[in-house]
């Protein structure tokens, strides 16, 4: 047993696989340990709200302020005011009002802010332009003369029976807060989603879910294959001949249209991620059959298990003892094969509103699901969308990665 | 000799598949086996030797005909039946390689057969005893072999333990389906020596296989040639394969490489 | 005497197993064919016969490795080609060798003509598909295959089909040396005397030039072969015609082994088996002194000490046993 376990772990491919496999069941793990609460909360009121660190702001004025001075901080300030399609637009103004921008890079903001400085008159009224367009353009101006121009901001408290504002605070361009002094600060590592929910809590619960429907339906799955395999390839006879005949009713309807109607006769309401699990179990057990079938008819003409016989072994003796630890290994890589196939039947199911219900867990597939619905990809909100699909592509690639490895140890043919 | 009855057969026949499929592997062969002879069952692969095995072992059903042990119509419907049965005849494999469950030990191996034997609540000293005794018969060391597994042993060793699990069920029948035809020539006649040993000592009837009726000749009282599933040929060793009577009993002794006379190729 | 087709000096080869202990499976070995001579090489098993077979090539991969000593095929050393040289113009060419379990390695889902074609386009690469299938059909024809095999996949074979077909695949570039390890042991008697006739035809027709051939069934090597070599443990215990080796054996070991045939003659049932007990060394600790001695029912203390060197005694024959040939025949005579 140590020996085979020494060398599984000495084949890469396993090795490689078992990494991938392991980092996504830690974040699954610790991510909700340091993350706590219910992971279908909505955080946000308004969708998609873009990954990253959310500071407080009615939190961080109150907060101890310290001075730095930065060189980088008025051109960083103005970066982030003059967007580079701000920039475009301004050299369109500049076109259209006849004045030579030859040399100007949009990249250079101070010559372009020179320029626009020099030249920008809210009253031209360039040929071709809209009202829209000229709007615009004094918005802009507003904006850049705000950074231009330091001026110290003030902040104020109005009595709420006077409506009387009185100064609390004067900040400067120089005032700095310490992240760590903000009593409230959010990290959303991957943004919300749809409804404003922890993507990342999200996808750490989903992880769960699915691999919980994976493990349920690969087991059921592969169960009832082992026992149908077993019980057909060894006895023989009509027994073989009653469940290749179901077997067969099985593999000629595709298991995946099974599982569409089965799941819609359910309903929604009764759907739960075990029911799911179940249904995806129940409907593609046929090919470990077939497979453990077959093994076993090879080994059943093994002279051992002759020799088991003529020992007066029972049939159950013969199958525990003769058969079933020669395919245990095959059986095992059946079963990771399974279990992946069924974390992606979960996720075809759910992207086509079939999955487990919406109200208590999320899934691998409900996610695409619902991001799919509030067309997140058509709008680039890639953070709701894409950890998603990359999770299930790493656990399905982890999965099989693992079992060539297994195979490669267990078949002996096939190593190096 | 005594000519007492062990094995007997009447129109025993195999026919394995149906339609288009359909072979028959055994076809209606009759044959008597005595107590305490040594019986070849001879003929070229796919004659139906193995066949026939398993229908006296009772591992297949006979498509047609009638089997008696012991001067007796066979019964062996039920489990129980059979397990008694199977402590009268047990069989040696072809293959000793796929004879051993890998996952047994050796002492597993020999342990079952004492239990077999009805030997379970022994003291385990007593087994250790049984089983040195059985190994020594055939040349083999219990201290040496015990927890080790069958697959880190020779061929020739593993059919040696064979035997030495033959030597502790003590059946009245061996059945040797091909025993030697996977081993070198060195082994082969050890094999034969002990299986020569188990009809001498304890007096059993041995039935056994093979496609080189040199081994036939050298081993057995009587022989039995089979050709596509039928017995072409059949009786003393000395008579059969000196004084062939059916063609291809005359064509299966000349296969054999000699080594006084000329063995002639042209006849392929 | 005639031409020198192949010459082995001092090879020594091993196994590097997986736990990275060595296993001197072929231990210096000496040995030499001359055109249209075969060689036998007879003994139990695990002594190194297939070893031998495989390191006889010069083509080496893990686990087994060259140690030392010489190959030369018709006057080329082939021990000091790298790998790829002897794999682009040796293997097939120069040295065909058919593996002891070669009918099982047939890819079943491949017709036998592509196998054939597969052998061609690494050496002649010139030849068209419709060249090739006319020199196959051609080639089987002669060897009284039935040309139908060429389109027929591997599992449709019978087992005796199976290893004619293996044959003359691995044949059709006519090499100098054909080394066949054990090419019939898995056969039954009929099947075996098919494939001896086809390899004697072969020989005959001059499509190879020098045989060895491997098997532990000497009443086959008798009819078979010019000359027997018995190997033990590695290393080569006596060498002769096929005849004197079979009737008149010198050294203790061949003797042993000589006891072991079984014909069906007359007399056969008279004369007794006499088995040589216990099992060859294991060859990751060759013994000292004669590797035969703790089986030797003439050993002697000093066997355990000496090494001995083959030893010529008379027209082609050499041995091992430190006992001169004129003690040892007195011994036996004595039974
Ligand atoms: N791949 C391997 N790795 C390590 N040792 C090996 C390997 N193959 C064979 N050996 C060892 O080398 C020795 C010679 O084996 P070899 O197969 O050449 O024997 P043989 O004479 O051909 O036997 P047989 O008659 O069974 O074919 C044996 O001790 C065997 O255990
Ligand atoms: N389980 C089986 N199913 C179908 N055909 C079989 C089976 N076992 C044996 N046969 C056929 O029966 C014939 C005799 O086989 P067998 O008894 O194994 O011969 P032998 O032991 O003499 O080589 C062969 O044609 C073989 O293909
Ligand atoms: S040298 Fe000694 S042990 Fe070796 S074969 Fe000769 S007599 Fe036997
Ligand atoms: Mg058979
Ligand atoms: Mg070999």
């Amino acid at each position: 047993m140590k020996h085979i376990l020494s060398q599984v772990f000495h084949s890469g491919k396993f090795v490689v696989g078992f990494c991938i496999f392991m980092s996504i069941l830690l974040l699954m793990i610790f991510y909700p340990i340091f993350n706590p609460g219910n992971p279908l909360q909505i955080v946000s009121i308004g969708t998609f709200a873009e990954p990253g660190i959310y500071v407080s702001v009615y939190d961080a004025v109150d907060s101890d302020m310290n001075t730095l001075k930065l060189d980088e901080a008025p051109a960083k300030r103005l970066d982030s005011v003059l967007k580079s399609e701000d920039r475009v637009k301004m050299v369109m103004w500049f076109d259209a009002a006849g004045i030579p921008v030859d040399n100007l890079s949009i990249h250079d903001t101070e010559a372009l802010l020179t320029l626009w400085e020099e030249n920008y008159d809210a009253t031209i009224r360039p040929e071709g332009m809209t009202k829209a367009d000229r709007n615009y353009f004094q918005r802009l101006d507003g904006n850049l003369k705000k950074v231009i121009v330091t001026h110290d901001k003030v902040l104020a408290r109005q009595d709420p029976s006077s409506s009387e504002l009185s100064v609390i605070r004067t900040i400067e361009d120089t005032d700095y807060v310490n992240i760590k002094k903000v009593a409230n600060v959010k990290r959303l590592p991957l943004g919300t989603d749809n409804f404003g929910r922890d993507v990342l809590k999200e996808l750490a619960a989903a992880i769960k879910t699915s691999i919980f429907i994976g493990l349920v339906a690969g087991s059921i799955a592969t169960l009832i294959g082992l026992t149908f395999g077993l019980l057909s390839g060894f006895i023989g006879g009509l027994v073989d001949d009653f469940i290749m005949f179901i077997t067969n009713i099985f593999t000629v309807i595709p298991a995946f249209v099974l599982l569409i109607l089965i799941s819609y006769s359910i309903g929604q309401d009764q759907r739960g991620p075990t029911t799911v699990a179940v249904v995806i179990g129940l409907t593609v057990w046929t090919w470990t059959a077939r497979a453990v079938r077959s093994q076993v008819i090879s080994l059943r003409n093994r002279d051992h298990v002759n020799l088991s016989k003529l020992s007066g072994h029972n049939l159950f003796l013969i199958i525990f003892t003769d058969i079933l630890p020669y395919i245990a290994s095959y059986v095992i890589m059946a079963l990771i094969l399974q279990i992946s196939g069924a974390i992606l039947a979960e996720a075809q199911l759910s992207l086509l509103g079939l999955g487990p219900k919406t109200t208590e867990v999320p899934t691998l597939g409900l996610m695409m699901n619902w991001s799919m619905l509030y067309t997140a990809h058509l709008n680039g909100y890639w953070w709701a969308y894409f950890p998603v699909i990359l999770t299930i592509a790493l656990i399905s690639f982890s999965l099989n990665l693992m079992n060539t490895g297994l195979d490669q140890v267990f078949n002996p043919t096939l190593r190096d | 000799m005594a000519k007492e009855l062990c094995l007997s057969g009447k129109n025993v026949t195999k026919v394995f598949g149906f339609g288009d499929k359909k072979t028959v592997a055994v076809n209606h062969v009759d044959f008597d086996f005595h107590v305490g002879e040594f019986v070849s069952i001879v003929g070229e692969s796919g004659s139906g030797k193995t066949t026939l095995a398993k229908m006296l072992l009772g591992l297949i059903h006979e498509t047609e005909g009638e089997i008696s042990f012991l001067g007796k119509p066979r019964e062996i419907k039920g489990r129980k039946q059979k397990r008694e049965y199977w402590k009268e005849i047990q069989a040696i494999f072809q293959d000793p390689f796929s004879s051993y469950n890998v996952f047994h030990k050796i002492d597993a191996v020999l342990l079952d057969c004492i239990k077999m034997r009805g030997g379970k609540k022994l003291p385990y000293e007593k087994k250790v005893e049984m089983m040195t005794e059985a190994c020594s018969f055939v040349n083999l060391k219990f201290e040496e072999l015990t927890n080790k597994y069958p697959f880190e042993l020779s061929g020739g060793q593993m059919q040696r333990l064979m035997i030495a699990r033959i030597f502790l069920l003590k059946p009245k029948i061996l059945l040797a389906d091909e025993p030697t035809s996977m081993i070198d020539a060195c082994s082969r006649a050890t094999i034969l020596e002990m299986l020569q040993n188990l009809r001498n000592e304890i007096g059993m009837t041995i039935i056994f296989i093979t496609h080189d009726i040199g081994l036939a000749y050298f081993i057995s009282d009587t022989v039995f040639i089979m050709e596509k599933g039928n017995i072409v040929e059949y009786g003393p060793a000395e008579k059969v394969i000196l004084n062939p009577e059916a063609e291809y009993t005359k064509r299966l002794i000349s296969d054999v490489p000699k080594i006084h006379e000329e063995w002639d190729l042209s006849t392929v | 005497m005639g031409k020198v087709m192949l010459e082995v000096k001092d090879l020594k080869t091993k196994y590097i197993t997986r736990f990275k202990e060595d296993v001197y499976a072929v231990d210096g070995v000496t040995l030499q064919i001359e055109e249209g001579k075969s060689l036998g090489i007879a003994g139990e098993s695990g002594c190194g016969k297939s070893t031998l077979a495989l390191s006889l090539m010069g083509y080496y991969f893990a686990p087994l490795h060259y140690t030392s000593g010489d190959i030369i095929i018709d006057g080329r050393n082939v021990s000091t080609l790298d790998t790829d040289e002897v794999r682009r113009e040796v293997l097939g060419k120069e040295i065909a060798y058919i593996p002891q379990a070669a009918m099982n390695a047939l890819n079943p889902t491949q017709k036998i003509i592509r196998f054939i074609e597969d052998v061609i386009k690494v050496h002649k690469p010139e030849m068209t598909k419709p060249e090739v299938y006319e020199m196959a059909k051609e080639r089987f024809h002669i060897l009284g295959l039935p040309e139908k095999v060429l389109d027929q996949y591997a599992v449709e074979l019978s087992g005796g089909m199976k290893q004619r077909t293996v044959i003359a695949i691995s044949t059709i570039l006519s090499p100098k040396v054909l080394i066949a390890d054990e090419p019939s042991s898995a056969l039954d008697v009929t099947s075996q005397k098919m494939v001896i006739k086809m390899l004697r035809d072969l020989m005959e027709k001059g499509y190879i030039k020098s045989m060895i051939f491997i098997t532990h069934e000497l009443p086959l090597l008798y009819n078979v072969t010019d000359d027997i070599m018995v190997m033990y443990a590695g290393q080569i215990v006596e060498r002769g015609s096929a005849k004197d080796m079979v009737f008149d054996p010198i050294h203790p070991y061949s003797k042993g082994l000589m006891g072991s045939i079984i014909v069906p003659e007359t007399g056969t049932r008279e004369h007794e088996l006499i088995a040589i007990p216990g099992t060859p060394p294991n060859l990751k600790k060759p013994p000292a002194g004669c590797r035969f001695a703790a089986r030797c029912k003439y050993a002697t203390p000093e066997c355990k000490i000496y090494n001995m060197e083959m030893k010529e005694f008379g027209e082609g024959r050499s041995q091992r046993c430190r006992f001169s040939v004129e003690h040892l025949r007195e011994v036996y005579a004595n039974g």
